[in-house]
């Protein structure tokens, strides 16, 4: 038995009985100890994942009714709400904060037979690209542990590379999902913004972020959403999509689909050598496919990072200020302290990069600057909205590689914050707009993995996963050589 | 000039704005009427009260506010211990009209009090101080009541004197209560701070007042002050005072408040809530009859005095009562009976709550007095027993002797022992006949108002004059 299957290839061996999900999940177990020590991917384990297993092949054998996952083990990224457990967003501040509700997407898996294997490392609150800032010690790159895993969901897209999960659930607010799948050779998807409820999830920057889930195959992409998307009468931003099923006809190709590569994202001083060449021979795949491929422009793209980081704060400065360690947070005694010394002193606990945005939030929603700043990055984030819709008249897709750089070594970015915040350049415009966008494993450079990202219109995800598929054919990666 | 701000929770919604918990913290042990919303726990994510848009939509357009074609809400940010998230999810018009009303106006005594805006937004939780000294305070929160509905009401500085304020809270009150949406008697249902300014002064707000009667004093003594100030020729400095509730004086607040930049930015997690215009029309359908379409129907199609109906209809419980009791050929005397005999029995909120008396009881009490069987004065005392006991009429009636005395022979026997209990008003009543109604009263007494009133005086009138 191979934990290298896909989640539907597990789900068939499991019906017709030539595995089970105590054995499977009890592979994964033994991957995870074996390997956790060098790829961290995890913060915590279900401890009760095998007695999980077990209640779930006994009930296939008294032919009881299952749930469609059968037990399939799936890593949640720490920052996802799981009843009873721990869910720390990787900083100090949560560091003993037990959620008393799930998330949504949490008791959907749940109610389909899930298991839920453990809670995946991050960046802290999601602010970060490589993982670096999870305040319990980052991932490592399964392709070279010497290598940063991309982040924030680093953890996540870790865990299904090294084989430590079958699929995860991560969160994407600039590319948090897209860029480590890039990094790490998976599939992630960050869907149309109110697809998936967040109810559950820990807001970093409410307003554009969705969770989204990480899978080796584009088929398991598929399935997972098809179980996580909805409306959520306990998210008011979710929207209805009728139960759409993204996995039938996943394979209908793409031929005759018009395609824009957005020359902003795809050429330029900022873009690596390999990553620029990787991404034109996947433009040569499409044409091969019979899509029309051609080039076009988003001129505001030049301005997304700023408004990205403008944006994010100013929500990240309000959406963190509850954390003040009174109602929950980590052990401190609060004798002797007066309201706001207690405040100051007990947030101090949030690590570097937090503490950066938090100290930018503060600024850029303020009285006598919001105008100059908070304000000019709403208009910029309506004019984009405005050229992609104007874009998706002409075109069915819009392509870029998923991140100008290749993956990165430990500590070469994390003292320059503004090199840093590039690496989300191609991938923010999908969260400032809304609309769904792919990250598909398209080639191996020199052990490091190149990801190409595919954007469709909102709501769209259907024809975007069938795209994702068919450029899916054309590769042949192995898996991550641990 | 005096302008207020003042807040109002829609107590009688089901559950609170953002949450299903109950709307009604009061009866609740602190801290059990919470979930991860209110709490605003990690993750957790505001789901907006649709009855409180409508319900707060309503109080706008009785106080004849401009709706907005769509609602926004924005988070208003600053660091309390009564704020679960260290925000309150709250409206704001800085960005172009989104809160639910603006520009209403209400007028009082001829003169137009105009509305700024009205907001709906959340109640924070109750901080509760203990201890005996300062040293060993200790301050302690109760979130059973963060996310309560709250919607505030802030005016234009219209006012020229404490009176025409208390004028209109008490309107605003009614209107509240008529509208079924509050029940303002609650403790804390209904909060006003002020603003107070004097000709060519500087506006200073005064807060932390715990009645509308402080109000009105405090209001009365930030004028004086402030008058006495300008007299000496002293500037009037803009700031934020406190009023202090044991000295009855206002002072100056040490801490920064009107500094507070609170970082306004809109709330993601709530979209935009368009303003349809049908759904306008149903609820200003679905809104109750105001007080004063109440007070002209009293007063033109029941022939009821002005001044009785404008007690009836400006109270709710006694219009209610009043809707339901009366017919078209009862209408004056069930307005009467509730005006004058009920009105001291159910005057406030406990004995409103204890009461037994039902519609029906007064429909039947009018019934029985136009019978002949009972007197008015009798009727009177049933009610009380009615209020207490929710006995029927008939019951009352037959159990406690309340049955009228028409029998002239006992009341004659009864007149006599009045008359000689009485020398010298028998005396007086024969000097001057006026002075006869002390007698009449004396009997009325002894029968405890079971007396025909009618056939008593005659009796009297035949005895003295013989
Ligand atoms: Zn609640």
């Amino acid at each position: 038995m191979s934990l290298a299957i896909s989640a539907l290839e597990y789900i068939s061996s499991v019906k017709n009985g030539s595995i089970t999900a105590e054995e499977f999940v009890a592979k994964t177990l033994d991957q995870i100890s074996k390997h956790e020590d060098r790829v961290h991917a995890f913060i915590s384990i279900n401890e009760r994942a095998l007695d999980q297993a077990r209640e779930i092949d006994k009930k296939i054998k008294s032919k009881e009714k299952v749930g469609a996952f059968y037990g399939m083990p799936i890593s949640i990224k720490d920052n996802i709400s799981i009843k009873g457990g721990k869910t720390t967003c990787a900083s100090k501040m949560l560091s003993d904060y037990v959620s008393p509700y799930d998330a949504t997407v949490v008791s959907k898996l749940k109610s389909q037979d899930a298991i839920l294997i453990g809670k995946a490392n991050l960046d802290e609150f999601a602010m970060g690209v490589a993982t670096e800032f999870s305040a319990f010690g980052p991932s490592k790159n399964p392709w070279n542990t010497d290598y940063v895993p991309g982040g924030s969901s680093g953890g996540s897209a870790a865990s299904v590379s090294a084989l430590e999960c079958m699929a995860s659930l991560g969160s994407d607010t600039g590319g948090s999902v897209r860029n480590p799948a890039s990094f790490c050779s998976v599939v992630g998807l960050k869907p149309t913004y109110g697809l998936v409820s967040r109810y559950g999830l820990v807001s970093y920057a409410n307003s554009i972020e969705q969770i989204g889930p990480i899978a080796r195959k584009v088929e398991d992409v598929a399935f997972l959403l098809n179980h996580i998307a909805g409306k959520d009468q306990n998210d008011n931003t979710t929207v209805d999509n009728q139960s759409q099923d993204y996995l039938a006809g996943i394979d209908s190709g793409i031929e005759g689909k018009k395609i824009g590569i957005i020359k902003e994202m795809s050429r330029g001083a900022g873009l690596d050598k390999n990553v620029e060449s990787a991404f034109w021979r996947a433009v040569d795949s499409f044409e091969k496919l019979g899509a029309k491929v051609e080039e076009m422009s988003l001129d505001m793209v030049e301005y997304t990072v700023a408004t990205y980081y403008v944006l994010t704060t100013a929500e990240a400065g309000s959406n963190l200020s509850r954390y003040d360690n009174i109602r929950y947070g980590y052990p401190m005694d609060l004798e002797g302290y007066e309201f706001k010394s207690y405040i100051s002193k007990a947030r101090r606990n949030f690590g570097p990069e937090v503490t950066r945005r938090m100290i930018i939030g503060g600024f850029v929603p303020s009285a006598g600057f919001a105008g100059k700043y908070l304000l000019k990055a709403l208009k910029v984030k309506s004019k984009l909205k405005r050229q992609v819709l104007e874009a998706f008249k002409k075109f069915d897709f819009l392509i870029s590689p998923t991140v100008p750089i290749l993956p990165f070594r430990f500590g070469e970015k994390i003292d320059d914050p503004l090199a840093m915040y590039m690496a989300d350049i191609n991938t923010v415009t999908a969260n400032l707009t809304g609309i769904p966008a792919i990250s598909v494993p398209f080639e191996i450079h020199n052990g490091l993995p190149i990801g190409v990202q595919i954007h469709a219109n909102s709501l769209q995800e259907k024809q975007l996963l069938q795209a994702a598929h068919a450029l899916q054919g054309t590769t042949s990666i192995p898996g991550a050589p641990l | 000039m005096i302008g207020l701000e003042i807040h109002c929770q829609l107590t009688n919604l089901q559950s609170k704005l953002f949450c299903s918990c109950k709307a009604n913290y009061r009866e609740f042990e602190p801290n059990t009427n919470i979930c991860p919303v209110c709490m605003g726990l990690p993750g957790s994510l505001p789901r907006l009260n649709q009855k409180a848009v409508e319900k707060a939509s309503m109080i706008a357009m009785a106080l004849n506010c401009k709706t907005p074609q769509r609602l926004g809400f924005f988070r208003k940010n600053y660091f309390y211990p009564d704020l679960p998230k260290n925000f309150q999810i709250t409206q704001l018009n800085m960005y172009g009209p989104t809160s639910i009303g603006e520009q209403g106006k209400v007028s009082i005594e001829g003169k137009e009090i105009r509305i700024r805006r009205i907001q709906l937004e959340e109640d924070p939780g109750r901080l509760i101080y203990e201890g005996a000294s300062e040293r060993t305070q200790i301050t302690l929160v109760d979130y059973n009541r963060a996310g309560t509905p709250l919607v505030e009401i802030v005016t234009e500085p219209d006012f020229d004197n404490p009176r025409q304020v208390r004028i209109f809270l008490n309107i605003l009150s009614d209107l509240l209560e008529n509208l079924g949406v509050s029940d303002p008697s609650l403790e804390g249902a209904m909060r006003a701070d002020a603003n107070v300014s004097i000709e060519g002064g500087l506006r200073v707000e005064v807060k932390n007042i715990g009645s509308f009667h402080d109000l009105e004093k405090s209001i009365h003594f930030e004028l004086t002050r402030q008058q006495s100030l300008a007299e000496r020729g002293i500037a009037i400095a803009q700031e934020t005072r406190h009023w202090d509730d044991k000295r009855k004086i206002t002072i100056s607040s040490r801490s920064k408040e009107e500094d507070e930049d609170y970082r306004y930015i809109l709330e993601g997690d709530i979209p935009w809530v368009i303003m349809d215009s049908e759904s306008i029309e149903k609820w200003k359908k679905n809104m109750p009859e105001s007080i004063s379409s109440k007070k002209e129907r009293y007063i033109t199609k029941h022939a009821i005095p002005a001044q009785v109906a404008d007690v009836l209809s400006s109270d709710k419980y006694y219009s209610d009562l009043f809707e339901q009791a009366h017919t078209e050929s009862n209408a004056k005397e069930v307005a009467n009976m509730i005006t004058t005999d009920l009105m001291g029995l159910v005057d406030t909120r406990e004995k409103r709550e204890q009461s037994r008396l039902t519609p029906k009881h007064l429909a039947d009490l009018i019934e029985i007095i136009n019978s002949g069987k009972i007197t008015r004065s009798s009727a009177k005392n049933a009610l009380q027993e009615i209020v207490k006991t929710g006995k029927s009429v008939s019951e009352i009636v037959s159990q406690t002797g309340l049955a009228k005395i028409s029998d002239e022979r006992e009341l004659v026997k009864i007149i006599s022992d009045v008359m000689a209990q009485e020398p010298t008003a028998v005396q007086q009543a024969r000097e001057n006949p006026q002075t006869i109604n002390y007698l009449v009263g004396k009997v009325m007494q002894k029968t405890k108002g079971t007396a025909d009133p009618t056939l008593t005086l005659k009796i009297l009138k035949e005895r003295i004059s013989s």
